[in-house]
């Protein structure tokens, strides 16, 4: 055992590991600054949420080190039980959760100690995709096998969107970058309709349903204009894509002015700038704006933020905890942060390749889209390039479930890697 | 559609594009955002947050009738947050608020100290001129507010001793209670004191927000976080405004104290401790110096002796000691005690009233062999069996009769006086003592002290026949909260009434008898039963005492009145207290002789040593 031990530390990736620290280091700073208080002035002040931010990260790591020593071949082993394990949990979140911002996605262990499963859900259907497609004997030319895979994906997804907790569910979009990289039939094109179905959507919103009809009439005109100088014929194709758009545009104006709610319409009515309401809906962003474009080049130094201190900005040490970053530690500490964040990715999906298991690639490439959907999100909703979404900056953004989540899928991702020599 | 594993592979390239292409774009959009647009900077310094508290009116307080006795007037507080304060012309500024530089200095180093981003006080009460014009040009001063309260005014400058006074609070007040901050009052002494939380009300906040140049902009979040205050209580006192007002005018230029009890509800009717002050003098910015003023008085005018002051009770402890002596069957109102006059042993009688009295004759004539007597076969009594049982049985029911302890009502600073236990004579007397050791108490001398308030709820006692309501100052809430349960309780001497109609009897005639020790001042067509008494004061004169409750045979006020140095009971206690019984009971007096004599009459205060 200690010679395995030893083994270990010597086998991780350290870069990987030290953009981790950096990341929760930065993190418990910038808690610490968000959360200031005069009458607590100590970091270690455990009455204090930078004192149980520290706490977390402790206990984060602790069992990150015991993740280490577990034999590898556990996760691949237990994949398909932790998955149902944490659906057992979501289910039981929606029975007896406590709500949260209306979101019902916390789980009351007693004594103060709550627990968010949809953090862990990610981390449990990242292991169980991995697991199912890394099999010798899948083959995803197969109907079967293709259902079965988006069945593992969307059904936690479901179950944490059922729990109000919208931005979590699109956190499980990120397992296209999965199916990609596997060559799941359609999953390229599929990223791509989804680009093009944004693009709609926005433009739809921001003209009007009739413009667009219009826009696509005159774009249907012209394809057909060159497609019949053209040799080849497929207008069948050509009428069935443009009816597709229009039916796509008929179908947003519809949920947006149908099924989605008064608060849901207005934060992306603000985000697209066609309402500007700095007091209302927009004032989280407005605010958060405000205090990152306020810090400058250089910032306004550790606990110096004014914009952050008075609660300008709301959550400001949960999902906005950018604005600290970006008020006290100016451009230089946002783009600190921006690099870290883009090593980290860069330097996993390097590393997931280099893997001889398709368990361990597949793993990798899973919890890399997670983090860069959680990092996109969260950064791009903190300078108004995203509406405004309520999920956590891995590693930085205060909550204990977060945090130990987001560790073990990394500490799992390490310890794989750390392994992979000893796979044939 | 089947890709070879080197495609796939490649497929990394894509996916790496897409998360460099994402951290480029919040790289160039965060640029722009801190470097290249000012725009937010300046957003963000007109983002200063403003916390104002919004002090509710602290509650008015009235007479039993009705009358303002208290009431509130707006001053200003400039106030400050370090943080916000920018550049300025500091010299205009200190010329504004009437304020040194060095002042300026001092203060603004202070306020640092306190917080950097919360408001602290800078200048207290600022007058409504140097507010008018200082918050004209206030803009250029950012970091620096003004916040209105209120400040207490008597309008008819009595009763300071009741009504308190109220100061800002200090660091350990508000370590005990997080309600208070910096700069707050609370009540000090009487009534502001006791009711400080049914005053006070609640203190509300208002959050706005103040641009670069010092103007409030609006509610912050839509007045989200904004509290409403809640004033506080009225309240109404027991206390007869006029009855207070004439009892002071008696009590100029004496020392002592007048206390009167309704005696049907416990309320006290007038609280007079002199010398008194003008309670305007503790209020505003001169506060400080006037209480000090006060403080160094060698006449004490802060004390309220009315419950601070102890003193021997005299004669007027004969009622305790007869009404203990009947209760425990040691005596019958028949009962006969031998007295010789100034001859007697081994206690001499003050009074040549020849014979030997019964209960009434010896109350009205004061004779101290009688109360000896009377005590002595108490505490001797064989149903007891020994003395010391029989001392305690006394003492117990000098307790239920409200002596030696305090009432824990509503006034502040009561003393417990002193009734001393057996196990005090134990220690005293190294267990050997008998009546005779002890037998100064039966005259109401010696160790036994009652304070003023204790001696009124005597009276008021008597006057109840058997039980008492613990003597309280206010009557009732503004909004008709119910007043505190232990001052609506009645309390039960646990002697039966029978025994009292001698007892008042005896007052009767002290007053109204042929050799009543107050017969000089009985009042016309008014009927009332009272007890001179003096106490023997080793620095000087004795003090002058009386109790009384009036009218006999439907008692609406029971008084004490002690006047230090005053010599007998007769002289200057007896005709202050008959006054003060025709004022209340009749609205007005028909003696204004002996009122002039008694106003302007003049009791020094010589220490003999
Ligand atoms: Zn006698």
């Amino acid at each position: 055992m200690t010679d395995n031990r030893n083994h270990i530390i010597g086998k991780v990736d350290w870069p990987l590991l030290l953009i981790y620290f950096a990341l929760a280091l930065i993190g418990w700073f910038s808690v610490f600054s968000a959360k200031y208080d005069e009458m607590h002035p100590h970091i270690f002040d455990l009455s204090q949420v930078y004192g149980k931010q520290l706490l977390w990260i402790g206990a984060s790591m602790f069992v990150a080190f015991l993740i280490l020593l577990i034999d590898a071949k556990f996760f691949n082993a237990f994949a398909f039980w932790i998955y149902c394990i944490i659906l057992f949990g979501l289910v039981a979140v929606l029975a007896y959760g406590t709500a949260t911002k209306g979101a019902t996605s916390w789980i009351n262990l007693g004594g103060g100690m709550k627990l968010q499963p949809s953090e862990f859900a990610k981390l449990g259907t990242a292991l169980a995709v991995a697991n199912y497609l890394g099999r010798l004997n899948v083959d995803l030319g197969k109907r079967k096998t293709r259902i079965a895979t988006y069945a593992i994906i969307l059904l936690p997804m479901a179950l944490v969107f059922l729990q109000n907790d919208t931005g979590s569910a699109i956190v499980f979009v990120s397992f296209l970058f999965v199916l990609y990289r596997e060559g799941f039939p359609g999953s390229g094109l599929t990223m791509l309709l989804g680009v093009l179905a944004v693009v709609l959507f926005v433009l739809t919103l921001i003209w009007s349903q009739q413009t667009m009809y219009i826009i696509i009439a005159a774009l249907f005109a012209l394809t057909m204009t060159f497609h019949l100088i053209g040799k080849r014929r497929y207008w069948m194709r050509i009428v069935v894509i443009y009816s597709c758009m229009a039916a796509f545009v008929f179908s947003v104006h519809f949920a947006f002015f149908k099924v989605l709610q008064q608060h849901q319409r207005t934060r992306i009515e603000v985000m697209l700038g066609m309402k500007d309401d700095p007091h209302g809906a927009g004032y989280n962003l407005h605010q958060s704006k405000i205090a990152i474009g306020s810090g400058g080049l250089w910032g306004k130094g550790f606990l110096q933020g004014t914009q952050t201190k008075y609660d300008f900005v709301p959550e400001q040490h949960t999902d906005f905890i950018f604005c600290t970053v970006g008020e006290e530690g100016g451009f230089k500490g946002t783009f600190v942060v921006v690099l870290l964040y883009v090593a980290l990715l860069v330097r996993i999906v390097t590393l997931a390749e280099r893997q001889r298991s398709a368990f361990s690639r597949i793993y990798g490439y899973a919890i890399a889209g997670i983090f860069f959907v959680h990092f996109a999100i969260n950064i791009g909703m903190t300078i108004g390039l995203v509406p405004v979404i309520g999920i956590p900056l891995p590693f930085l953004s205060y909550g204990g479930s977060s945090l130990l989540a987001f560790t073990i899928m990394l500490a799992i991702f390490v310890k794989q890697d750390a392994n992979r020599l000893n796979i044939l | 559609m089947q890709f070879n594993s080197k495609v796939l592979s490649g497929r990394r390239n894509v996916i790496i594009t897409i998360f460099v292409l994402v951290g480029l774009v919040f790289v160039v959009r965060l640029f722009t955002l801190q470097v290249t647009d000012q725009h937010y900077k300046q957003l963000a310094d007109n983002n200063a947050l403003r916390f104002i508290t919004q002090y509710p009116a602290r509650g008015m307080v009235f007479d039993r009738n009705g009358k303002l006795m208290v009431y509130n007037e707006a001053v200003y507080d400039l106030l400050v947050v370090p943080r916000q304060v920018k550049a300025m012309d500091t010299l205009e500024f200190c010329n504004l608020i009437k304020i040194s530089k060095e002042t300026f200095i001092e203060k603004l180093e202070k306020a640092k100290t306190y917080s950097k981003v919360k408001a602290s006080p800078f200048v207290s009460q600022i007058s409504k001129e140097d507010y008018a014009k200082t918050s004209e040009v206030l803009f250029k001063f950012p970091g620096f507010y003004f916040q209105t309260r209120t400040i207490r005014h008597y309008p008819s400058s009595i009763a300071a001793h009741t009504l308190g006074d109220i100061g800002e609070v200090d660091q350990k007040q508000i370590d005990e209670d997080p309600y208070y901050a910096l700069g707050d009052y609370i009540g000090k002494s009487g009534i502001e004191k006791s009711y400080e939380t049914d005053l006070r009300g609640i203190k509300g906040l208002k959050v706005v927000m103040v641009d670069v140049h010092n103007r409030e902009m609006g509610s912050f979040r839509e007045g989200e976080l904004d509290k409403d205050p809640q004033a506080g209580r009225d309240i109404y006192l027991g206390l007869d405004a006029d009855l207070q007002a004439y009892g002071e005018k008696l009590m100029q230029g004496k020392i002592g104290s007048i206390v009167a009890i309704e005696p049907a509800t416990g309320q006290i009717l007038a609280f007079v401790s002199s010398p008194t002050y003008d309670p305007n003098l503790l209020v505003g910015r001169e506060r400080g110096k006037n209480f000090n003023n006060l403080l160094k008085d060698p006449m004490k005018p802060l004390i309220n002796r009315a419950v601070n002051g102890t003193y021997p009770p005299g004669s007027t402890f004969k009622m305790v000691i007869g009404l203990i002596a009947l209760e425990s069957g040691s005596i019958t109102p028949g009962t006969i005690f031998h007295c010789n006059g100034p001859g007697t042993l081994p206690i001499k009688c003050t009074h040549h009233h020849g014979g030997s009295p019964d209960l009434a004759n010896a109350i009205e004539n004061s004779c101290n062999p009688y109360f000896y007597e009377a005590f002595k076969a108490t505490i001797n009594n064989s149903k007891f069996g020994d003395i010391k049982k029989g001392y305690d049985y006394w003492h117990d029911m000098t307790y239920k009769m409200g002596l030696g302890h305090k009432f824990d009502t509503d006034i502040p600073y009561e003393q417990n006086g002193n009734i001393p236990s057996r196990s005090y004579y134990d220690k005293f007397y190294n267990k050997r003592w008998n009546s005779l050791t002890i037998r100064s108490l039966g005259i109401g001398q010696g160790e036994v002290l009652i304070t003023p308030l204790q001696l009124a709820n005597i009276a008021a006692t008597i006057a109840n026949e058997g039980f008492y309501y613990p003597p309280h100052l206010i009557r009732a809430f503004g909004d008709s909260t119910a007043i505190p349960d232990n001052m609506r309780q009645r309390m039960e001497t646990g002697i039966a009434q029978k025994h009292f109609k001698v007892i008042k009897n005896g007052m009767r005639n002290v007053v109204e008898g042929a050799h009543g020790t107050a017969r000089r001042y009985k009042i016309d067509s008014i009927s009332a039963g009272g007890k001179t008494g003096t106490a023997q004061n080793p620095h000087g004169k004795d003090h002058s005492i009386f109790i009384a409750f009036a009218p006999v045979e439907n008692p609406q006020i029971a008084i004490s009145v002690i006047i230090e140095n005053g010599g007998f009971g007769a002289t200057w206690a007896v005709p202050i207290a008959s006054l003060m019984l025709e004022k209340y009971i009749r609205g007005f007096t028909k003696r204004p002789e002996l009122e002039q004599r008694m106003m302007e009459g003049v009791v020094t205060y010589k220490e003999e040593r």
